[in-house]
């Protein structure tokens, strides 16, 4: 039964928890609106046919309701809609509200492609994994325009919002591949921005997890042989630290806002720079990670251009956490300012 | 509201003898002919044809628009047109048909023609400023279309930031122009209230003012109090796009969805502005061709109002999932109900009007049906909507799509199409055909199905709105929904046909080819320029009182 109606509807198959909720309610309400819509239009239809106009100078009753016809006309309606508002929005909060001991997730929306990172683990573009029965936390924001995070067969969605995180959550019932779309118009590609989740059973999750840490050890040039002396997991930011270290940056730059051979990273995110040109630019994420891929193009006046272009030396992934990174060293005054200072990667402790 | 006297609503205000009139009181088509007379006229039935001619042309912009938009969607991959082109193409549809046709439409053309004349007043309160409203229109248009044709925009018409603050096309001089066509709103807004204040014929009280007039009037209210605000968030965007402000953009500090916040705070009520007129016009032709008194004339006036108020504190619906607390999400839901509610009063009594009436199924009451329909069906698919659990999936999808079509264009457009053909006579003089008319609206509400309701389907199915490519899965409903445009362009096209047919080589009419009640017809069709000829109307029972003589006290209520 409900099989057919979901074929009749052309609902995509069920793959969470939330969607199995969201099917029936969606099912109920169609129910009553299709039947309420067919009575009206068939009251209507009758009367049309019923009272026709015989002469051409027909005079009419004068009909006026009473008080308990309009009573009528406004309580049927309202106790239906208050019926679902109190279904639906318990339905809402249950996809607001992750359980406590739900799995994080960071994903981060770009033109024209998601990135997930995991607090423990590896990144990794356009695919999500997930184990299969368990809560994933999703926290969503964009790096430019706003997006918006959709799994059709999980009936989730979330924007993602630039300079700021959002979150959802969902529990998949069934391993398989299911696809990501983005529904915030988001430009040129907007309608290429697919991605797929790729929800695994508990075993495969565990031998892709294992895998997925060895082959992030093996391309770190510090990296120990044996797996078991593995450091703890890090954050994007200490990520990015060690990356700026392996690189090389702190050769020229540091972080206690002394300026050296380049500008100090200390305060760096959010200042106004003034250019050579004279131009004043903002250390947004923009500035910062093209100074890294093309260092001349905008060079802070009173500095060398001496900087090596890093592109193609750095992945997305370490380009990112080195911009997180340098966003965490934020002087007192610029933290002050509130909602200017973007996202911050904060693992959230459960 | 109890009529007690048997005569019927009012006696016509002595229309002339045939063949008198024309030497001393011209109608208003034939009083001056020179090409100034029109331009510069402060007749406000002129000005309501001319608004008519411009939004039926900006009409047709906008549907060839939506052609290119439904035809790319053919196959999933590029069909006609590169992916820039698409994006500016639906941009361009959206924009050209919210601000330059459903808003401006009904109050436009129709508003300013028989509002003075349901009120029996010679004009407008304010002819000047009704005369500056189309010009700034028109100006704010000229300025919109030729940003259109130097570069164009792809923000969608709903502006988001940052992307439209980010994108290299021309936002600015569109975003200005629709700064521009927000004061001809608002204009046109005061002019009606205070019309309606003010120039009611003795004997029309509030209570006796046509239902359009209600309608208008609450549409008024809209236009005044909510416009101001789209016009300063379109001035921010332009000045963080041109002079980087930083207000919306969170690279400098803003934030985003403050933007949504202040852009649905109007756009959300400017959805009724485009409704509401709808409504007012088919309470006239409900109560017309069924000959009969509007049930429950009360909840009709006030709940045109109730929506005009619930619909200001409703505009959070449309941002379910943009991170907004769960809390808010809750009451915006519980606030948008309201709106079906007040809206199911109407559709309730409108029915009721037809009970006991005497129907006389001419092509303004097939519009009628059609506009039942799709109010009913879309404003339950608003309810769904706004069950917020199943917005979520629903949000951005062609089920919105579909949803704001069917309520909001199927509505207008079903009115406006029943306005034009209603008020035909009124405006020019002249008689259709009755059976083209048949034709065409039996084919416009089919195709207008026929291209929605596969959509609603899409949403289901998951297919984001605003795509250029689309997963192969989706394309046998993209494909119906195409053919379901192209029927409905073939309606319109008819309708264009004979209409323009009939404005040349039509019957001349009656003045009251319909035998209506409506105050508008107890003037000569096409009206003097005055008005009203001799002394005016003498207004006794409401409009539309259609109860014989013989046995007119009023019967219980039912
Ligand atoms: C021939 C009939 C029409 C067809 C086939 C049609 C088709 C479409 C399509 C396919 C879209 C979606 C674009 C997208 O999201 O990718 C759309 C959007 C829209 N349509 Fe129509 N439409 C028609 C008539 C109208 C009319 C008469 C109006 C208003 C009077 C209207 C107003 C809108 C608006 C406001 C949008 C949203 C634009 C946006 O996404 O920014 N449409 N239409
Ligand atoms: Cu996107």
């Amino acid at each position: 039964m409900n099989e057919l109606l979901n074929n009749i509807l052309f609902l995509p198959e069920q793959a969470s928890t939330f969607a199995e909720r969201v099917d029936s309610l969606h099912i109920f309400v169609v129910t009553v609106t299709m039947l309420s819509s067919f009575a009206v239009g068939t009251a209507a239809l009758y009367f049309f046919f019923r009272y026709r106009r015989r002469t051409a100078e027909q005079m009419t009753e004068y009909v006026v309701p009473s008080v308990k016809t309009e009573f009528l006309f406004v309580s049927l309606p309202l106790i239906f809609f208050l019926t679902w508002f109190v279904i639906g929005f318990r339905d809402f909060v249950f996809v607001t509200t992750p359980p406590k001991d739900a799995m994080d997730v960071y994903v981060m929306g770009k033109q024209w492609m998601w990135k997930f990172s995991y607090p423990e683990g590896p990144n990794g573009v356009n695919v999500l994994h997930v184990p299969a029965n368990r809560p994933v936390r999703l926290l969503i924001t964009s790096r430019d325009v706003i997006h918006s995070f959709f799994v059709p067969a999980f009936r989730i969605k979330m924007d993602a919002v630039p300079g700021r995180y959002t979150q959802t959550w969902f529990e998949a019932t069934k391993p398989g591949t299911y696809q990501i779309l983005c529904t915030e118009y988001c430009g040129l590609s907007h309608s290429k921005m697919l991605g797929e989740v790729v929800v695994l059973s508990p075993e495969e999750w565990d031998a892709w997890l294992k895998e997925q840490r060895r082959g992030d050890l093996a391309n770190r040039q510090d990296a120990l042989a044996d797996l078991s002396l593995a450091p703890p997991p890090a954050r994007m930011a200490e990520q990015g630290q060690k990356v700026a270290a392996e690189v090389g940056c702190f050769k020229c730059h540091t972080v206690n806002g002394e300026p050296h051979i380049g500008p100090t990273f200390l305060g760096m995110y959010g200042r106004q720079e003034t250019l050579q040109d004279g131009n004043d630019i903002i250390a947004d994420e923009a500035y910062i990670t093209q100074s890294m891929m093309d260092p001349g193009a905008h060079l802070v006046s009173g500095y060398p251009n001496a900087m090596p272009t890093f592109q193609g030396k750095l992945t997305g992934p370490q380009t990112a956490a080195i911009v997180e990174y340098i966003k965490t060293l934020r002087t007192p005054d610029i933290r002050t300012t509130g909602a200017s200072q973007g996202p911050v990667y904060e693992p959230i402790q459960q | 509201m109890s009529p007690s006297s048997s005569s019927i609503a009012a006696e016509p205000g002595a229309v002339p003898a045939p063949g008198e009139h024309h030497e001393h009181h011209p109608s208003y088509l034939v009083d001056g002919t020179t090409v100034k007379s029109w331009l510069l006229t402060l007749d406000h039935k002129r000005i309501g044809v001319m608004y008519l001619i411009w939004v039926l042309l900006f009409f047709l912009v906008g549907g060839i628009y939506a052609l290119v938009v439904r035809f790319e969607l053919l196959t999933p991959g590029p069909t006609i047109v590169d992916a820039m082109t698409y994006n500016r193409a639906f941009t361009m549809h959206g924009v050209v048909m919210i601000f330059l046709f459903m808003i401006p439409a009904i109050p436009g053309a129709f508003g300013n023609f028989m509002l003075p004349l349901m009120l029996g007043a010679k004009d407008v309160a304010f002819p000047r400023l009704n005369l500056l409203s189309l010009y700034l229109l028109l100006g704010g248009a000229a300025i919109a279309i030729w940003g259109m044709l130097n570069g164009g925009m792809d923000t969608g018409w709903t502006f988001y930031t940052p992307y439209s603050t980010h994108t290299t096309t021309t936002v600015a001089p569109i975003l200005f122009g629709a700064f521009i066509i927000g004061f001809s709103s608002i204009a046109t807004g005061l002019n009606f209230i205070v019309t309606t204040h003010t120039m009611r014929a003795p004997g029309i009280t509030w209570f006796r003012m046509p239902l359009f007039v209600w309608a208008m009037y609450a549409t008024a209210c809209i236009q005044v109090l909510a416009t101001p605000v789209l016009g300063l968030v379109l001035l921010l965007v332009v000045g963080e796009q041109l002079f980087q402000f930083g207000i919306f953009d969170p690279a400098r500090g803003g934030d985003p969805v403050l933007f949504q916040h202040l852009f649905w705070f109007y756009s959300h009520p400017a959805v009724y502005i485009m409704v509401l007129p709808s409504f007012g016009v088919m309470s006239e032709i409900v109560a017309t061709f069924s000959r009969k008194n509007i049930f429950g004339y009360r909840a009709v006036a006030f709940s045109s109002l109730g929506i005009a108020f619930v619909g200001f504190f409703a505009w959070g619906h449309h941002m379910f999932v943009s991170g907004q607390s769960t809390f808010n999400a809750g009451v915006f839901a519980v606030l948008t109900m309201l709106v079906g509610v007040f809206t199911a009063i109407k559709v309730f009594n409108w029915v009721g009007t037809v009970y006991k009436g005497a129907v006389d199924f001419k092509t303004p009451f097939a519009y009628f049906c059609g506009f039942l329909y799709f109010t009913v069906f879309g404003g339950m698919t608003g309810v769904a909507f706004a069950t917020a659990s199943l917005d979520v999936p629903w949000h951005d999808t062609y089920f919105v799509v579909a949803h704001f079509h069917f309520i909001m264009v199927g509505a207008t457009i079903m009115a406006f199409m029943a306005a034009l053909h209603y008020w035909f006579p009124k405006m020019f003089g002249k008689t259709y055909h009755e059976g083209w008319g048949l034709v065409s609206a039996a084919l416009i509400i089919l195709g207008f199905n026929a291209t929605f309701i596969p959509q609603f389907l899409l949403g289901n199915a998951g297919m984001p709105r605003r795509y250029y490519e689309y997963p192969e899965r989706f394309q046998t409903l993209n494909v119906a929904s195409t053919m379901g445009a192209t029927l409905l362009a073939m309606g319109f096209l008819i309708t264009a046909i004979y209409l323009t047919y009939s404005l040349v080589y039509g019957e001349k009419s009656s003045a009251n080819p319909w035998n209506s009640r409506g105050y508008e017809w107890l003037t000569e069709s096409p009206p003097p320029t005055h008005n009203f000829v001799g002394p005016q109307p003498v207004y006794k029972d409401e409009p539309h009182f259609y109860v014989d003589p013989e046995k007119a006290e009023v019967p219980d209520a039912v």
